[in-house]
């Protein structure tokens, strides 16, 4: 750290809040700091996805932000989506892809976010969402690394999300059933 | 400022900077500067400096246009939210030896744009010295490319031990093989041997010796002689892939070829 601080005001959580930071400061130790513990401070190398948060609405490794970077943005960590992800925490649960729960706050941001992307580009597509598939699912995971479940549980609770989300998904379950 | 404040860096997506042990004593950030599309004009794509890994991996049009290379290079860099943050103009400017963003934009017909030296080829970029300029685009040329990208990993999410791309465009093949691992070198198709739309047995002969006669060497990733036998077959496996075989038997022959170059003699 440069000793130096600036000025830095980031919306977290839907609360403003400012303060004197340093500027290479990251938006992990920040948000800590604001007593959001549930942002885990791992690897810091931007491999282990625990310390995810929202960007502006786009899951991101707080650890690779600096607060320069983040300020004047809004930051969102699962302290401030306990209504959204209650509904993935009951399909975890229903599932067992929790074990030993470390990495659960990082899968939960990054989960809600993929829902997120998916419906969104169903909308610009003019489409329904669709059940994301195995490799897509993948793809998502890799960023968070869990050394309990071996991920065949967490693609379970995913599927059992979306389907509850996504009218199309549902149907696709159902039908997949009936088969 | 960046002349002129001796130090000065600029901030591309930031995942490398943070994890270098130096001071920088001002670091410029230019994500507010418009920097983060990509725009289609007649001829060609012009991708921002600040446009994300994750941007460039859904950028459908483009990667139609490409014959979905660019998806196919980054979709293996570490996590979604990894990519949401990296940028291709720090992918870029930093020439990283291990970059798959580079390998396939390099098969491709790419220039960058910078602000004191204007259009440069890619190819001649990577080798530039690390002059105090600043990166505004990436300029991917339209044309009716034919291409596929391949790569090694040791587990999924690493880096790269050796990565290839192929690319037919203008009725001619180029192959681009990094990871060696310094920075990504191109062939063109006839440096590599490489002259019909549908690479024969020989020609796919020619393209590997060409590939393993590149410069290799050893690192934690794998050694030198696994590195130089890895590139020839996945440059043969590029060419193969990107190649639209209209055979059935050619397909095969062409496959069974790269087969037999796998085994380490």
């Amino acid at each position: 750290m440069s000793g130096k601080t600036m000025d830095i005001s980031i919306n977290l959580n839907g609360k403003r809040v400012a303060a004197s930071v340093s500027p290479d400061l990251s938006l992990l130790a920040f948000v800590r700091a604001q007593g959001c513990k549930s942002v885990k401070c791992a690897c810091e190398t931007t491999n282990c996805g625990l310390c995810t948060v929202w960007l502006d609405g786009q899951a991101v490794l707080s650890c690779a932000v600096p607060m320069a970077r983040a300020n004047g943005h809004a930051v969102m960590t699962l302290e401030g989506l306990q209504a959204e992800s209650a509904d993935f925490a009951r399909c975890m649960a229903e599932e067992g892809a929790e074990q030993c729960g470390f990495c659960s706050p990082g899968l939960i941001m990054n989960v809600l976010s993929m829902e997120r992307e998916i419906r969104e580009r169903a909308a610009a597509a003019g489409e329904e969402p669709q059940m994301p598939s195995d490799e897509e699912m993948d793809s998502y995971l890799a960023g968070n690394l869990c050394r309990c479940t071996g991920y065949t549980s967490q693609r379970r609770a995913i599927r059992r999300y979306m389907a509850s989300r996504f009218a199309a998904c549902a149907q696709a379950v159902v039908a997949g059933q009936e088969e | 400022m960046l002349r002129f404040r001796k130090g000065a860096q600029i901030l591309g997506g930031g995942m490398w900077m943070r994890l270098s042990d130096r001071t920088i004593p001002c670091v410029i950030d230019l994500s507010d500067c418009g920097l983060d599309k990509i725009e289609e004009t007649e001829d060609e794509y012009r991708i921002g400096a600040y446009v994300t890994l994750r941007d460039l991996e859904c950028a459908g049009v483009l990667n139609d246009a490409c014959d979905g290379v660019l998806a196919a290079a980054v979709r293996d860099i570490v996590g979604v939210q990894f990519r949401r943050s990296a940028t291709v103009g720090g992918s870029v400017f930093g020439r990283f030896g291990f970059s798959d963003v580079i390998c396939a934009l390099l098969a491709l017909d790419t220039e960058v744009e910078l602000v004191e030296a204007g259009r440069v080829p890619l190819a001649t970029f990577i080798d530039m010295p690390y002059e105090l300029d600043v990166l505004t685009h990436i300029i991917v040329k339209k044309h009716d490319y034919q291409a596929s990208y391949q790569c090694l990993r040791k587990a999924a999410t690493d880096f790269a031990t050796v990565n290839a791309c192929a690319a037919r465009w203008d009725g001619a093949w180029h192959l681009a093989v990094g990871a060696r691992p310094a920075k990504a070198r191109l062939l063109s198709g006839a440096e590599a041997g490489v002259v019909s739309a549908e690479p024969s047995c020989d020609e796919l002969a020619h393209a590997i010796e060409a590939v393993r006669g590149l410069t290799y060497s050893s690192n934690l990733w794998g050694s030198e002689r696994y590195r130089r036998h890895l590139a020839g077959v996945l440059a043969a496996r590029a060419l193969v892939e990107a190649a639209r075989y209209t055979s059935p038997e050619g397909l095969e022959a062409a496959r069974a070829a790269c087969a037999r170059e796998e085994a380490i003699r």
